[in-house]
């Protein structure tokens, strides 16, 4: 075999490799990326029940049920960015760092009948960090203005009023 | 008077890097064996000025100095000292200077192991770690200087984030950036032979017990940190596909390309442009480890401060280091004409195939990470991409390199038949046929988990078979331990490695069949889980050196007899307002009993109950392969760094 035939081979097979590395990726995208969305996207745009998503924003004070159901503990709360609410239904134990008032990551599909059925609650900071997309979403719902300085204390923000907020 | 002094060091330090990276660039290029002897003086000083630094900034933890601001923010009196230690490189600052310091260990080795290289080869080397060094001690002194004051003193320090105060995490860090910088070391042998226009076998056998180190302690530190997130994150999960994790695979995957194709430079004097390139790309994928977790562009426990002047900062350096490697890479790759020739099917072409999925893996692994940080600066949008994308995307090019990875060492160098090499392993094939199919009829109609362990057979018999094959087990069986004495420690090394990984392997087929619940129990009632029943005794308080703990008590039974008294514990610090589970588990090697205390309520706990199989072998796997690097490591001929007589060589 001559030495051009053999690179011929060399780079067909890097071409193979990296094909199927596009190929693989591209597919996994195309199944697999989850969308951020906060309450007033759904608000806007109700996403269909097979899509798993994100949804982000701030558990709202008093909201948080907790039940039992056959020995499996159960919780209810309502995530809210200001603008809108969407009630969230997660069957498991809470993160510890899980509170009220405070910013919450959730993720899961929603149901038909609107309440957002957790899989996953992601609440692992402390209790003054902010989720930079629940900020980012409190921030397009209107109540916060970040050119007016810093963020108000997460636990007022579910009592804000939009367009007044801020600052 | 401490904090100043380490202060002056870490100046002083930055001077000697320069002085190091002047003399040895300026020395090598005239030709001046004057300069370039004063090189490996100034990187044992350069050395010696960033441990003293660093002994500094420990001192100052250890005294709890509150007139440090790194120590005021990340350190207390009450803590314990072992934390109170790994609290100085549990933080940003302290974490670059650890950095800093394992570089210039890398340098000190290179000055003092390397007198047998050639002096512009050795002082280029060192030239371009004393360039890396430049840049990261700069960074410091600009803008994350540890030993900053504060006045008036405080109190008391805030405490260290108290997940972070375990003694896996401890060792974490130190573990990563060994590997992360003994590849700064392969990337400095690179630029030295770009710029000498120069690659053959022995800087192959230079450059591969570096990779090996640095891959063999990159393994440690990735493992160690799978570990403490299985027992101290409490979700029962060992990979979170986080982009943190991400980034330090990403330089194992190039790092392992990079150890498997400097064997054939080494050997046979080919792929010499590829190798060089890996070398780059594993450093490279090692800064971009660093600036993601430093920068904080990543929202994660790791990313201690988002500071865009610093993100910035370690931008440039980024693209200062890469792109100039990359360069220089582009310009004088053209000087190096290969010289050893070989066959599609051989050694050297399945150790091509071998690079190939390992970098077709890891550039999925990399757009999958950046791709929504990307998505957010340009598109806008808020993307994650989550574990079911990196399994996707990863697992079917992991398939070809696991089947690839027993065949591969039957082939001979050069020219191989692949019938032959697939003969001799036909019984792995068998055995890992069975364990697919039994694992199918005793646990439904799992397929990943039985595609698992049957990758798992193929690897460990298969490295058992080229074990068996070296030593002539089966063909003369009389001779073989004796043979096996002799087998020189690289060869035991690479089916040690190899087998580690099938270990490894075998226990994510395990860990794929796992199964957990969730109790809602008072004391004395029980839950079962997989055969055993897990009954709640009591809760009661508890308290620790700087936090108070609820702790369960929770006797697990197995058909009526006792196991093992389980305490899964709640523990909140109170300086840091923070609340910590702490599982409770034991192992029986075959599986892990895994619970977590959950929150109390109606005069009961919630338990979260996991039952793990084959959990440890993860992590005792990757222990495994680590130490295949060692053994590799210590053998003669790579300890030497010399070439050997031509003979050896070939033997191997």
């Amino acid at each position: 075999m001559t030495r051009k035939k053999k690179r011929l081979y060399l780079l067909l097979l890097c071409a193979l490799g990296l094909g199927s590395a596009t190929a693989l990726t591209l597919t996994a995208f195309q199944d697999n990326l989850v969308f951020f969305r906060s309450p007033s996207d759904i608000a806007r745009d109700v996403p269909g029940p097979e899509r798993a998503f994100r949804l982000g924003g701030l558990v709202e004070t008093g909201s948080l049920a907790r039940s039992t159901e056959a020995g499996r503990p159960l919780a209810r709360f309502v995530v809210t960015d200001g603008a809108h609410q969407v009630t969230v239904a997660f069957g498991g134990v809470l993160p510890d760092l899980f509170r009220e008032g405070q910013g919450v990551v959730t993720l899961g599909k929603l149901g038909r009948d609107g309440v957002f059925q957790a899989s996953e609650v992601l609440a692992r900071h402390d209790e003054t960090y902010m989720p930079p997309d629940v900020a980012d979403a409190l921030r397009r719902s209107g109540h916060w203005n970040p050119n007016q300085g810093a963020a108000p204390p997460a636990s007022s923000w579910n009592t804000l009023q939009p367009g007044r907020g801020g600052g | 008077m401490i904090p100043e002094l380490g202060h002056f060091t870490l100046g002083l330090a930055l001077a000697l890097a320069l002085a190091v990276a002047g003399f040895g660039l300026y020395g090598a290029q005239r030709a001046q064996p004057r300069f370039m002897a004063l090189v490996p003086p100034l990187a044992a000083g350069l050395l010696l000025a960033v441990l003293a630094s660093f002994l500094c900034l420990i001192a100052s933890f250890v005294m709890n100095d509150t007139t440090v601001s790194t120590v005021v923010a990340n350190s207390h009196s009450l803590k314990p000292l072992l934390y109170k230690i790994s609290g100085s490189w549990g933080n940003h600052e302290g974490s670059m200077l650890l950095w800093v310091l394992i570089l210039a260990l890398c340098a000190g080795a290179v000055a003092i192991f390397g007198r047998n290289l050639p002096s512009a080869l050795q002082a280029r080397v060192l030239a371009v770690l004393g360039l890396v060094a430049t840049g990261f001690l700069a960074f410091m002194l600009a803008t994350s200087d540890p030993f900053r004051r504060v006045w008036p003193p405080a109190v008391d320090g805030n405490g260290l984030n108290p997940i972070l105060q375990d003694p896996g995490l401890a060792f974490h860090p130190p573990l990563l950036y060994l590997g992360y910088v003994g590849f700064a070391v392969t990337f400095a042998f690179a630029i030295a032979a770009l710029i000498e226009g120069r690659v053959d076998a022995a800087w192959g056998r230079w450059v591969r017990p570096w990779a090996l180190a640095a891959w063999s302690f990159l393994t440690l530190g990735i493992a160690l940190g799978s570990w403490w997130a299985y027992y101290e994150l409490g979700w029962g999960g060992y990979w979170f596909w986080d982009p943190v994790e991400n980034a330090s695979l990403l330089p194992w995957l190039a790092g392992c390309a990079l150890l498997h194709s400097a064997i054939v430079v080494e050997k046979r004097e080919a792929l010499k442009t590829w190798t060089v390139f890996l070398a780059l790309l594993a450093f490279a994928l090692s800064l971009l480890g660093t600036f993601l977790v430093r920068s904080g562009v990543l929202n994660s426990v790791h990313a201690f401060a988002s500071d865009p002047g610093r993100g910035i900062f370690i931008l440039a350096l980024l693209m200062l280091y890469v792109g100039g490697g990359f360069a220089l890479f582009a310009w004088r790759a053209q000087a190096m004409a290969p010289t050893g020739v070989f066959a599609p099917v051989s050694r050297e072409g399945a150790l091509v195939l071998n690079n190939l999925l390992l970098c077709s893996v890891a550039a999925v692994v990399l757009v999958g990470t950046l791709y929504p940080m990307f998505a957010d600066l340009v598109l806008g949008q808020k993307i994650s991409v989550g574990p079911p994308f990196f399994n996707s995307a990863t697992l079917p090019l992991a398939a070809p390199l696991i089947g690839a990875m027993a065949v591969g060492p039957f082939m001979p160098w050069k020219r191989a038949r692949l019938w032959p090499a697939l003969q001799k392993l036909w019984w792995v094939a068998l055995l890992a046929l069975g364990a697919l199919l039994l694992c199918l009829a005793l646990e439904g109609q799992r397929v990943g988990p039985a595609l698992g362990f049957a990758a798992a057979a193929w690897l460990i018999f298969g490295a058992k078979a080229e074990f068996a094959q070296r030593i002539g087990l089966f063909s003369r069986p009389r001779a073989a331990f004796g043979r096996a004495l002799g087998l020189p420690r690289a060869a035991w090394g690479g089916v040690l490695a190899h087998a580690g990984l099938g270990v490894t392997i075998l226990g994510l087929a395990g860990m794929g069949l796992a199964t957990d619940r969730l109790a809602l129990l008072k004391p004395g009632e029980s839950a079962e889980l997989a055969g055993y029943v897990y009954r709640l005794d009591s809760v009661a308080d508890a308290a620790g050196a700087n936090f108070a703990a609820r702790r369960a008590t929770v006797q697990v039974l197995r058909q009526g007899e006792p196991v093992v008294t389980l305490l899964p514990e709640k523990r909140s610090f109170p300086l840091a307002r923070m609340t910590t589970s702490e599982a409770a588990i034991h192992t029986t090697w075959l599986r892990d009993l895994y619970v977590v205390l959950g929150e109390e309520r109606d005069g009961g706990v919630v338990l979260r109950i996991h039952n793990n199989p084959l959990a440890p072998w993860i992590w005792l796997g990757a222990g495994l392969m680590a130490l295949g690097g060692g053994l590799s490591l210590s053998d003669r001929r790579t300890r030497v760094a010399a070439p050997a007589p031509k003979a050896q060589a070939v033997r191997a």
